[in-house]
């Protein structure tokens, strides 16, 4: 379908200033935050209401023309990566809150809102939205849901699929589709939780009810070094023994303390080999019974030193060293890469050691943060993007992290999703037959492949492609990708 | 896995093969606790009680692995043992049903409002499939998006789609104190409280009313607890008493469930009294609602449907189906991943989706 003629029919049912055809606007929409994939989309339609997606929807469905939904294009695996033949649907004007209930708990939003605005908008309530990626000031929750967008308090508070009550959105032929919603169970099958993260492969949103929370009165921080990653390993396994969910159970090995410190000034231990970050919250009384626990625990498992935060300011600080370790990576090279595989918590001594081995190995470091009370894995392979060899060794290393992660049990991608950067990968965590069952549910919601194409799913012919490349080669160009 | 695991797997592939060859309709079962529950039972019985065992649990990941004819009592001594439990509270009904059963009926416990329900704690499954593959969706890991998320697809999917064969679950520690309260009040102001307590922050593990006296539930760490009592009031039950109100109300063996017809109204949390004659047993902190026997000419889909929820017949005849009927398009998407995952329509057809 020539591109003037998808444009001429979308024209009809939007007003001009909702379509980008110029190049220059579309420019902006070329990747999402995994910046090494781009594309350009042919069309950005940016509706400001839920009927004129319906319509951007059946329109193209008609013409046969990919839809690529983003939300605000923070997603790190190229999601929202645009089809050169398609149109990208922006959500980002779809960002009204549009209704709160303190008693209910619940919020309805468009799928534009940035995550954060919910919890802001709940706050008068003493209430907020538990899920907080580190995006969290941008994301927005359609992204989130497409995303199925964790953070650091999942291990007790959970992923977004626990938070959200209800979807509202359209299949690629405008048809309404109504899941979940404020009552708790519904007849029939839990299509929401198949919406939840299907990175826009299913559906696009267009209204989200998410469950808020009390926010805790008070919250404090342990903060313990170890001498040795597999003592910390341990110790994350030996307070979940000890009947302890913590609100947030991080580590950081010492090049990601090493490389924060300067920038935020933390106050990290950069002696420690690595050191955890345990979080209580709760009320105040609660909060100071399972510090003193977890103070236990951690000096029974050997932390060498151990500080508890004394005030807010101090919780705070150690926060920001943690949530600033991308924006560190960033400084301390040009590009850096990040792995999101998941493995049960008592291989990470052996993963961490593993992974030091592949720097020397591929030449190149390696900084690694972790929500190691889920088991996420994230390791930031720092390299050169202008330096194409730098670049394939970087994609060689993150490729074993992620084999390594599915031998020991474990997955490619605990939360930012496959999109296109993760297709490798999942030729290798799935059979054939399982693939096939993804295919199968794709065609039920959107039979023509229009929604998101070529996503998520790798195709057979890649797969076995990819298998003799593994075997002959031990190399994985991507000829089909664009790149930089 | 051993030999005799294995010959039970093939038995059940030689079935599936056979019924796919004959066009046959094949009856999964476990224990058979929840022979009432869903629509029409249909076809050969397959008995998927000798896939059994716990595969896998290690206290400090929370999680447990178990083959699908395990039976759940033999699940929760294990995590009791380790003072961890499934805290989505499945009904077991005064029986004995196999996880498996659990998983693929998808019903939770009082705890469910608070904690999550049984598909929350999904964390991976087998499926065999009716080409009889073995398939394996999601893991033994706490976060994992790789993929559609088939295994919580299972979870309430009835059969239809495959043979569960297997299920990680997250498990929970127990919570270190539990305490109950009882306290007078008519049912919309119990309602009410319980909404105005979860938004407090009270810690509140269950809520339910039941002929004139509000249930409250309040779990966490013991100041806490104390707290949060001394702050709701009501007489507090000694734990013997307390659990077996839990425990029948979970199991679905209060009184009330003597009746002919009963119904399970599940609404918004905080919706007004609904227009039904007779008192309602109220779960979930008023997102279920219960009633038995209602008059025959009173329009309980429509009062459910008005408020935001729906109502499936839960006993007793139902000529317009036992789940509340689907709308047009998600009623076609069922249809359509029912044709791709079982194209001849071998697994419980009919058990989910009447047509």
């Amino acid at each position: 379908m020539p591109k003037a003629d998808i444009a001429a029919a979308l024209r009809t049912v939007l007003p001009a200033d909702c379509l980008l055809w110029r190049e220059e606007d579309r420019r902006p929409y070329e990747c999402d935050a995994l910046t090494a994939f781009r594309r350009l989309p042919a069309l950005v339609a940016l509706p400001r209401t839920e009927e004129q997606v319906r319509q951007v929807l059946r329109t193209c469905s008609r013409l046969g023309t990919p839809v690529v939904a983003r939300g605000a294009g923070t997603g790190l695996s190229g999601g929202s990566t645009p089809d050169e033949e398609g149109v990208l649907l922006s959500c980002a004007r779809l960002n009204r809150i549009l209704t709160i209930d303190p008693l209910e708990r619940i919020a309805r939003v468009e799928p534009g809102v940035p995550n954060l605005k919910v919890s802001e908008a709940a706050a008068a309530h003493g209430l907020y939205y538990a899920p907080d990626p580190s995006s969290q000031v941008a994301c927005s929750i359609g992204g989130n849901v497409a995303e199925n967008s964790g953070g650091v308090h999942c291990l007790k508070y959970g992923l977004t699929v626990h938070n959200v009550l209800g979807v509202r959105g359209y299949t690629i032929d405008g048809e309404l589709l109504e899941l979940g919603g404020r009552a708790l169970d519904g007849p029939g099958l839990d299509l929401l939780a198949l919406a939840i993260g299907s990175e826009g492969l299913l559906m696009v949103t267009t209204e989200v009810t998410v469950k808020l929370l009390p926010r805790p009165p008070c919250a404090q921080l342990v903060m313990a070094s170890f001498a040795d990653v597999h003592s910390a390993g341990n110790a994350v396994a030996a307070v979940i023994a000890a009947g302890i969910i913590p609100a947030a159970l991080e580590m950081m090995d010492r090049k990601a303390t090493a490389a924060v410190e300067p920038f935020v000034h933390a106050g990290y231990d950069l002696d420690a080999a690595a050191i955890l970050l345990v979080e209580a919250d709760g009320t105040l009384e609660e909060v100071g019974d399972q510090i003193a626990e977890i103070e236990t625990v951690l000096r029974r498992a050997g932390a060498s030193t151990l500080k508890v935060s004394g005030s807010e300011a101090e919780r705070l600080r150690w926060w920001s060293g943690r949530k600033n370790a991308f924006p560190a990576a960033g400084r301390l090279s040009p590009d850096y890469y990040c792995m999101d595989g998941t493995i049960p918590r008592k291989h990470v001594g052996e993963v961490l050691d593993a992974i030091s081995r592949m720097e020397s190995r591929y030449g190149l470091r390696c900084m690694n943060v972790f929500h190691a009370g889920d088991g996420n894995l994230h390791p930031l392979i720092l390299f050169d993007a202008n330096d194409q060899d730098s670049w394939e060794r970087t994609e060689r290393f993150g490729t074993e992290i992620l084999e390594l992660c599915v031998e020991l049990g474990g997955t490619i991608t605990g939360e930012h999703g496959v999109g296109l950067e993760k297709l490798n990968p999942m030729c290798v965590q799935f059979s054939p037959a399982e693939r096939a069952a993804f295919a199968a549910v794709k065609e039920a919601f959107d039979p023509k492949g229009l929604l998101n194409p070529g996503k998520l799913i790798p195709t057979l012919a890649r797969c076995a492609e990819y298998g003799r490349m593994r075997v002959h080669h031990g190399a994985l160009p991507h000829a089909e990708l664009p790149r930089f | 896995m051993s030999a005799s695991l294995d010959a039970v797997l093939g038995a059940l592939r030689e079935r599936i093969a056979a019924a796919q060859g004959a066009r046959r309709a094949l009856r999964l079962k476990g224990a058979g606790t929840k022979d009432f529950y869903g629509e029409t039972l249909a076809g050969e019985v397959l008995e998927l009680g000798a896939f059994s065992g716990i595969v896998d649990y290690e206290p400090s990941e929370l999680v447990i692995t178990a083959r699908c004819g395990t039976a759940l009592s033999e699940i929760e001594a294990a995590l009791s043992a380790r003072d961890q439990f499934l805290a989505f509270e499945p009904p077991a009904f005064g029986a004995d049903p196999t996880i498996g059963g659990v998983i693929a009926a998808g019903l939770s416990g009082p705890r469910r409002a608070y904690a999550g329900a049984a598909r929350d704690f999904v964390l991976g499954a087998k499926l065999l499939s009716a080409d009889g593959a073995l398939l394996r969706f999601g893991g033994r890991v706490m976060k994992n998006v790789a993929g559609f998320d088939v295994s919580r697809l299972l979870c309430g999917s009835l059969g239809t789609l495959g043979i569960i064969t297997e299920i990680s679950l997250k498990v929970l520690p127990r919570p270190r104190a539990e305490e109950t309260l009882r306290l007078e009040l008519p049912a919309a102001a119990a309602v009410e409280s319980f909404n105005r307590w979860s938004a407090a922050g009270l810690g509140v593990s269950g809520a339910a009313w039941w002929q004139g006296g509000a249930w409250v539930r309040l779990s966490g760490s013991p100041p806490a607890v104390r707290a949060a009592r001394e702050r709701i009031g009501g007489e507090r039950l000694e734990t013997a008493r307390a659990q077996a109100w839990w425990e029948s109300l979970r199991h679905a063996q209060l009184p009330l469930f003597a009746g002919r017809v009963i119904w399970r109204l599940s609404v918004p949390a905080t919706a007004s009294p609904l227009p039904l004659p007779g008192d309602p047993l109220i779960d979930w902190g008023g997102a279920l609602r219960w009633y038995a026997d209602p008059p025959g000419e009173v329009a309980i889909r429509e009062i459910a449907s008005a408020a935001a929820g729906t109502a499936l017949c839960w006993r007793g005849p139902a000529p317009q189906g036992r789940f509340h009927p689907l709308p047009p398009a998600l009623a076609r998407l069922h249809r359509r991943l029912k044709e791709r995952f079982d194209p001849h329509g071998i697994f419980n057809p009919g058990r989910l989706l009447t047509d």
